[in-house]
């Protein structure tokens, strides 16, 4: 990690508990909402609206879960959190739980990480030792346990409602919304949901303050983001930087040469080219998904092209047509382009069509961005094809 | 009509977490676990032992990459082919694996010791090319190391 030590190992939280349980779960809602902290699995919801609408659902039991099953193509920031960072994460779990009224965490684990959960599951007992987690955390008069639930190798688990069905034991297919799971969630509770990294950033506002965590970042993105980099350049790895930072800014920190494209935001993202390099990298420029995948001048494009179409043919759930057979007629253009075929305006005009059609109406976010590549790519390079 | 005895693990493993639907993939995990993979007569014993159907057991099992329902070798190598794995060379391992366990891709070593198939992101991107041996995660890989690490396993 570099720069700004927002979520480095080195930045200490020690404070935000005690600082936690002097709030009311009012004011602890009403500071991250303050703090404009978006959602940082991608989709950049507003945590703090998030956590209100779970404080004033109706349930009996409430829950909060950390979305930790990050599957998208390019992304391990989450893999280096859950190992250097997880201190922050169950306070910022158990934080949530004080402020929605929670008393149960759930960790959902993807399988692909399942050679860390021996080291998880000791953390979680030493952390339960120091009364970090268990009953009457701290003294406080709070009680918050956290569960380890596992993935078993779908991609599509990553959406919030098809990851409650596999938390539930089914098939994980998406559900529509609404209701939303802050309303209905696990077991029909009101659910908080939340990616790994807006966790890990609940203790460093309580601790450190709303105005030094706006300090990082644009109006609109407040704070810095973690940013998992990999493809072609010197130094790969996982970045701490503000939001706002361009494309060019990012190339050069990453020691990336001669690049031709940089994916953002993983297959379901976009591609820039040489022209947008100038752009900047936040909810209101390119999505901070935080993927990025480098490709040098020597790459193919269609090849990339044709990983990612593969992808998400192989992750489609199934279960609604234009994205189960949206994604299966991508797959036969790509591979008949590879072929050396031509595809006709005809086919092509179609295609398009197919993925105007995926987008607005598939059920999740996978079938609604599956095609985003094949538009994207096939747009910015068509000299590769 | 003679009942048969439902197989042993099923029934241990079912009662550790109660019969109740929400722990069904759970269960299915520990026994992929414990047996490498469900046959028909798991999959019918354990609806039979949590009183749902069948179907259900198997529509939820298929579901998952990582629940095997085909017979599968006691160590399954699963090679990460996204992009990243692949510009880093996941081709080049694959090639050779093919080679030392003189199978191809997606099939099982006659002595059923392993498996050979690709996987989606492993989230190793910055370590690339990377593989999974069961639970165990290997990053750098190159064909030499690749061929190395099995042939470890062979003596295990």
């Amino acid at each position: 990690m570099q720069r700004s030590c927002l979520l480095s190992p080195g930045c200490k939280c020690n404070e935000a508990f005690e600082k936690a349980f002097s709030y009311t779960p009012e004011e602890i809602i009403n500071i991250i909402k303050d703090s404009g902290l978006r959602g940082r699995g991608g989709a950049g919801f507003p945590t703090g609206m998030k956590w209100e609408f779970a404080a004033k659902a109706a349930g009996e039991k409430k829950y909060v879960v950390c979305n930790a099953d990050e599957g998208e193509p390019g992304t391990f920031k989450d893999r280096v959190l859950l190992t250097d960072s997880l201190d922050k994460l169950v306070q910022g779990m158990a934080i949530a739980g004080y402020a929605i009224g929670a008393n149960y965490g759930i960790l959902y684990l993807r399988s692909e990480y399942k050679w860390m959960l021996n080291d998880l599951n000791a953390k979680f007992n030493e952390f339960k030792n120091q009364n970090y987690l268990g009953n009457n955390i701290m003294g406080k008069g709070f009680d918050f346990d956290i569960e380890i639930k596992l993935n078993a190798g779908a991609y599509v688990c990553g959406e919030e409602t098809a990851l409650i069905e596999s938390m539930e034991g089914k098939r994980g297919e998406p559900r529509n919304k609404p209701p939303f799971p802050v309303q209905s969630g696990y077991m029909g509770y009101p659910t908080v949901i939340n990616n790994v990294e807006t966790l890990c950033n609940i203790p460093y506002i309580l601790e450190h303050g709303v105005a030094e965590f706006k300090k990082y970042g644009t109006e609109r993105s407040c704070g810095t983001k973690l940013f998992s980099i990999s493809g072609d350049c010197a130094k790969p790895g996982v970045y701490e930087m503000d939001l706002g930072i361009t494309i060019r800014e990012m190339l050069e920190m990453v020691g990336a040469s001669n690049t031709k494209a940089v994916q953002i935001g993983g297959a379901s993202g976009s591609t820039a080219g040489e022209k947008d390099f100038d752009k900047t990298i936040c909810f209101e420029g390119f999505p901070p998904g935080g993927s990025i995948i480098i490709f040098n001048k020597s790459r193919n494009m269609a090849r990339v092209l044709k990983n990612f179409i593969h992808f998400f043919e192989e992750e489609s759930c199934g279960q609604c047509t234009p994205c189960r057979e949206g994604t299966r007629r991508l797959k036969e253009a790509v591979d008949r382009i590879e072929r050396g075929e031509k595809l006709s305006d005809e086919d092509m005009n179609t295609m398009l069509e197919l993925a105007e059609v995926m987008k607005n109406s598939s059920k999740c976010g996978l079938g609604q961005t599956a095609a985003n590549p094949f538009v994207d790519i096939l747009g910015k390079f068509r000299e590769d094809f | 009509m003679k009942m048969l005895e439902l197989d042993k693990d099923v029934v241990e493993i079912s009662s550790k977490y109660g019969k109740s639907k929400d722990h069904l993939l759970r269960i299915l995990q520990d026994l992929v676990a414990k047996k490498g993979y469900l046959t028909e007569k798991i999959v019918r014993d354990l609806a039979k032992d949590m009183n749902i159907s069948p179907n259900e057991v198997y529509s939820v099992a298929t579901f998952y990459s990582f629940i095997k329902t085909k017979p599968t070798g006691k160590y399954v190598i699963r090679i990460c082919q996204t992009i990243s794995c692949d510009l880093a060379g996941k081709e080049e391992i694959i090639k050779a694996l093919e080679k030392e366990l003189r199978i191809k891709c997606g099939q099982t070593t006659d002595d059923m010791l392993f498996t050979l198939e690709t996987t989606n992101c492993m989230g190793m991107c910055d370590q690339g090319p990377a593989m999974l041996v069961n639970d165990e995660v290997y990053t750098k890989m190159d064909s030499i190391k690749a061929i190395e690490l099995i042939r470890e396993y062979k003596t295990k």
